[in-house]
């Protein structure tokens, strides 16, 4: 809401404030003002000359010479290049010293014509393109109004003002007018706000026109029939205050009636009374009815929307915009004139479903004050009587009622000051809230408030505590902290995701956060959990955010893509956090979310050139990190070939855990992760979080005080046999003796011939209780030895 | 004799001095002092002498064999030390090479925030509570104040995913479902997560960001409860010197309702261009619970009530760390999360 001070001094004295002093005043009492605008800030010097003499300019063809009476002894010569100069105009003159926005004007030498002073156009002044009348925007601004030369030209339009920007939130809606801005600032500044008096002189002839209310959406509704109208411009006082409000000047009928919805926040709306007939019926649109509105737009209605009709046809969008079947044009000479009450959530849908907004729709759907519907009838009918020579028939056509009553509140003194932590007098209270406006009976503790209609964001004694508080100031407000102990703590979830987050970082990996939302395509990668779907939006702003993730991985590809494009290759990121995936397609319960920890590296995972050693990523590297994480969550994870969606087929693992899936390991397929993210050679995990638990509590055990015993075995087998089998074998076979089994060499190649490998693990022997006999480790390895023999059909290696 | 052994003693000495390695000490030892060498050799001669002359030449050949000994004891701590010496002259190496350092990785910048502001809260009392990002329309808007076209949702356009269904755009919800499952009991719990709002990405608009919500229920908690918590936080996180004011504004799930400005942390309430001259930076939003929420969530308004405060982590790491671009926080970039 755009809230000029000039108008504002109208209602209320503000003439003590400059426009910043209000703005401050008004911020901390809690509208905030977005921004002041002195208006003539950038001009002086600027006034009405009347053009004497016209003549083309000897050396050039599209400039002029002109003498221009500026109300001086002496009229001034001025070159001026615009094409609708004329002799006898009144024009908008910039003395030598003027000042205009951006330049300064001098006495110069024009072609070698002397030119003292510059014949302006509006938008010179600063005036944007929409408020300047067609056939002036390639020209200067003519004066059509009785004007007389040297006048200030500032003054003249207004100029000599300062605009507030109130950025109002959602209650405030009251301040959505002159009237309303007009209460609060006499409540901020301690005074008293005054209106004028409306007076509209009837004809005598009465008005035959005709209201029925069909809809419960539309509670009230009035209308008044003015005759004889003439369709012109608006005077100059009138254009002044919309233009300082950001409303363009059409003519003086709409212009009035944009007038008045500005002052008292009612919206108002004129028919051309030949095109309406005598007949208004206010009902539901039907299912399949079209109507074109004001702009020129066919809009398609349906029930929800309340429309306007001639008994027939829809002639306007109830509180949202007039139609062009009855537009006021310049040949109307008779009008109707609505004002109404529509049911905000009513204007409110209808202005939603068809995406349109206007200064009308914004303030019904936040309920506009009821004791002003017939106040602002009568103020457009007089002043439309008045600038457009109307006459306004006898009689408001009215139909409906209008809930008028004051609302009482029931508050107290000491309820507002336990609420606020403060200790502020009852008198105090009842002075704050009288300056509001408001009615207030104080008696003991008790605080009676009438709120009047205009405040409908005041419905409860704690709305009445944040009126005393505003006005009273938080400056005053003590500090203290709740009195109660309470027991703080970090939950466990919240304890074990930061043991993850530091593991991951202890191991060389940094955390990234990204986008939730994701595209479909990318949404439906990695996705394991083939009976579970991915979640959309119903109306995304893009297709590359239309749907929730499944899984981090295609987020944290980005990532490595976004990186490695930009020189570095090396790289190591993890995420934790959420995956949405529904349940059923219909979605009548919440999806679920699984909070998830991935990881993504390419390129090296260590090098040290000045050493000359390097480690490049490969599946053992990833592999190890979940290793490491696993080893110090305290949990036993396996990992088993698998043939997961866009993994690389053959370098793939499910991690599980005690049997259940719980993740896996691996290669993105080379095909996906260069085509779709540039990438040629990248492994990721992925892991459910919240499982990566120890179930068993950790209990001390002895440390044995008995030496152990290593014995290695190298074995040929099958290339087809994996090392997991094998360590099986081991362990069952070796018995509970055995401690440790470590793989400590691979090899294939000629020694050991075609389709063969060998294994050699080093295996560990310990009794806890006494020292271990050499032949019973022979015996516990000559067990393992007979095992993996029979198992695999395995060679010992010599 | 005694010349004899004097000249054994004097040639050994030569030969101790002389010798450069534990080897040739070695040799020296074996070949004077060892059983066949002389000077065992003149002991073992000795049944040839008188009784006079035995103990003088005895003494003569235990002195020059204590001689020899001695010298060559020390000079075999000498050779040691320079063969040491020698040794670890050839493993010098470039110390000013370097390292093979371990990679360490980093938290995300809006982690550190969020777990220093988690810290903070825990001191003081609060425990962390949280709930789904994919939320219900009436723990999101309804019990929050907001019934279905109420003005105020436009001020959060929303994804929705069904009618009912929607990506959170507040962390509230959480405050609605645990002020439920309290069934009346006090609270005092911090919300920090993700949400989500159907914004265009730019450099100030995130369509997801995170924030940190606090609520407090009790039976007499007011405004100036709030104030004091707020400014314990803000100088545990911006400095002690840091002081808070209290602007009036609206939410609808509180009642009075409060933008919170810290005095500016660059310039300590002078002006300058993070303040926007003005010397006060606004951090956050809060107020005392609106009784019907309260309600809504079956707390008797008229015994117990509340505050409730609300924070943008982006806001706060950028006024922090002066980050110009909230879209930095989620391209990952690696030159950005290095300097953090």
């Amino acid at each position: 809401m755009l809230v000029s001070k000039q108008w504002l001094q109208q209602f209320v004295d503000v003439s003590q404030k400059t426009g910043e002093e209000l703005a401050d005043l008004i911020t901390k009492s809690g509208i905030e003002v977005e921004g002041v605008e002195v208006r003539d800030a950038e001009l002086n010097n600027i006034v009405v000359g009347h053009v004497l003499t016209k003549e083309k300019h000897p050396e050039a063809d599209k400039l002029n010479v002109t003498t221009v009476d500026i109300g001086q002894e002496e009229p001034v010569q001025i070159v001026c290049g615009a094409p609708n100069i004329e002799a006898g105009q009144d024009v908008i003159v910039a003395r030598v010293g003027a000042r205009l926005p951006g330049i300064k004007i001098k006495r110069a030498k024009l072609r070698g014509v002397v030119s003292e002073g510059m014949i302006c156009s509006l938008e010179e002044l600063g005036f944007e393109k929409k408020y300047i009348r067609e056939d002036e925007q390639a020209g200067i601004h003519t004066f059509r109004e009785p004007v007389i030369p040297g006048q200030d030209v500032l003054e003249l339009l207004g100029l000599h003002d300062e605009v507030l920007e109130l950025g109002l939130t959602p209650n405030r809606s009251d301040c959505l007018s002159m009237y309303g801005v007009a209460h609060e600032v006499a409540g901020i500044l301690n005074t008293t706000a005054t209106f004028p008096a409306i007076e509209v002189t009837e004809d005598e002839e009465k008005t035959k026109l005709a209201v029925t209310l069909e809809s419960e959406e539309c509670p009230f509704y009035a209308a008044r029939e003015i005759k004889h109208v003439v369709i012109g411009e608006s005077p100059l006082w009138l254009k002044n205050r919309l233009i300082a409000n950001g409303i363009r000047p059409i003519n003086n009928v709409v212009d009035v009636t944009n007038f008045v919805l500005l002052e008292t926040g009612q919206p108002l709306h004129s028919f051309d009374a030949e095109k309406l007939g005598q007949q208004i019926v206010v009902r539901q649109a039907k299912a399949g009815e079209a109507f074109q509105t004001l702009d020129e737009v066919e809009r398609a209605l349906d029930p929800s929307m309340l429309v306007i009709t001639d008994g027939e046809k829809p002639v306007a969008l109830a509180g949202v915009m007039g139609g062009a079947n009855t537009e006021v044009d310049a040949t109307t000479t008779s009008i109707i004139l609505e004002s109404a009450y529509f049911a905000p959530t009513s204007v409110r849908k209808t202005s939603r479903v068809l995406g349109l907004r206007s200064d009308s729709s914004s303030r019904f759907e936040k309920g506009v004050d009821p004791r002003r519907v017939l106040l602002a009838l009568d103020r457009a009918a007089a002043l439309i009587a008045e600038l457009a020579g109307g006459t306004v028939l006898a009689g408001t056509v009215q139909s409906g009622t209008l809930q008028l009553d004051d609302h009482l509140i029931e508050a107290s003194v000491s309820y507002i000051n336990h609420r606020l932590g403060m200790e502020i007098e009852g008198t105090v209270m009842k002075e704050l809230l009288e300056r509001l406006g408001l009615e207030v009976e104080l008696s003991g503790d008790a605080l009676t408030v009438s709120v009047p209609t205009r405040r409908q964001d005041l419905m409860i004694p704690a709305d009445i505590s944040e009126e005393v508080a505003r006005l009273y100031g938080y400056d005053a407000l003590t500090s203290s902290l709740p009195q109660e102990a309470s027991r703080g703590f970090l939950p466990k979830r919240n304890q074990h995701r930061r043991q993850i987050r530091r593991l991951l970082q202890g191991a060389g990996l940094s955390q990234a956060i990204t986008y939730s939302l994701t595209s479909e395509q990318r949404a439906m990668q990695f996705n394991e959990q083939t009976d579970l779907h991915p979640v959309k939006l119903a109306m995304p702003i893009s297709e590359a955010r239309s749907t929730l993730r499944t899984s981090l991985i295609p987020g944290l590809l980005e990532v490595a893509q976004h990186n490695v494009a930009r020189q570095h290759a090396d790289l190591a990121f993890y995420e934790l956090g959420s995956v949405y995936l529904q349940r059923d397609a219909s979605l009548e319960t919440l999806p679920i979310e699984q909070e998830l920890v991935a990881g993504v590296a390419v390129g090296l995972a260590e090098q040290h050139r000045a050493h000359g050693t390097m480690v490049k990523t490969d599946f053992f590297v990833v592999k190890g990190i979940v290793e490491t994480l696993a080893e110090a969550l305290n949990v036993t994870l396996t990992y088993e070939a698998s043939v997961i969606d866009s993994m690389h087929p053959g370098r793939t693992a499910r991690v599980l855990l005690d049997g259940e899936m719980i993740g896996f390991v691996g290669q993105v397929h080379p095909a996906l992760s260069k085509e779709q993210y540039g990438l040629k050679e990248v492994y990721v995990f992925e892991l459910d979080a919240m499982k990566l638990h120890s179930k068993e509590r950790v209990v001390y055990q002895e440390m044995s005080r008995f030496p152990s015993m290593t014995r290695d075995i190298a074995i040929v087998l099958n290339q087809s046999v994996t090392a997991s089998e094998v360590e099986q074998v081991i362990v069952e076979a070796a018995g509970p003796l055995l401690q440790q089994v470590t793989l400590f060499d691979v090899y294939t190649g000629d020694n050991v011939g075609e389709d063969k490998k060998s294994f050699a693990f080093s295996l560990r022997y310990q009794n806890k209780e006494r020292t271990l006999v050499d032949e019973e480790v022979t015996a516990a390895h000559e067990h393992v030895v007979t095992a993996l023999t029979k198992a695999f059909d395995a060679e010992l290696r010599a | 004799m005694r010349e004899q052994l004097e000249a054994l003693r004097d040639e050994a000495l030569q030969l101790v001095n002389q010798a450069s390695t534990q080897k040739e000490l070695n040799d020296v030892r074996v070949k004077y002092l060892g059983k066949k060498g002389p000077i065992t050799e003149v002991l073992r001669g000795m049944g040839k002498l008188s009784a006079e002359e035995r103990p003088v030449v005895g003494e003569i050949a235990n002195a020059v064999r204590g001689v020899i000994q001695t010298e060559l004891e020390q000079r075999l701590v000498d050779v040691k030390q320079q063969e040491m010496d020698a040794k670890l002259a050839l493993e010098a190496i470039d110390v000013t090479l370097p390292g093979r350092p371990k990679k360490v990785g980093q938290a995300h910048l809006l982690q550190q925030v969020t777990d220093e502001i988690e810290d903070i809260f825990v001191g003081l009392g609060y425990t962390i509570a949280e709930g789904p990002e994919v939320e219900q329309d009436l723990f999101n808007f309804e019990m929050l104040n907001l019934p279905k076209d109420h003005p105020a949702r436009d001020m959060q356009d929303s994804f929705y995913i069904t009618d009912e269904i929607l990506m959170r755009t507040h962390t509230s919800p959480v405050q609605a479902r645990t002020m439920l499952a309290s069934k009346g009991e006090p609270i005092r719990i911090l919300c920090p997560g993700k949400v989500y709002r159907r914004d265009e990405d730019d450099a100030t608009h995130s369509h997801q960001f995170m924030q940190v919500e606090g609520l407090v229920v009790g039976e007499s908690i007011s405004m100036a409860d709030l104030k004091g918590t707020l400014e314990a936080f803000v100088k545990q996180m911006f400095g002690e010197a840091r002081e808070i004011r209290l602007r009036p504004s609206f939410f609808p799930f509180t009642e009075p309702s409060v933008e919170v400005d810290v005095s500016c942390f660059k310039c300590g309430g002078k002006g300058c261009n993070i303040c926007k001259q003005t010397g006060w930076i606004e951090i956050l939003g809060a107020g005392m619970v609106h009784p019907r929420v309260l309600e809504m969530a079956e707390y008797d308004s008229t015994k117990m009530s509340g505050f409730a405060f609300g924070m943008g982590i982006e806001r706060i790491a950028m006024l922090k760390y002066g980050v110009d671009d909230i879209r930095h926080f989620y391209t990952n970039d690696v030159r950005f999360s290095e300097q953090f």
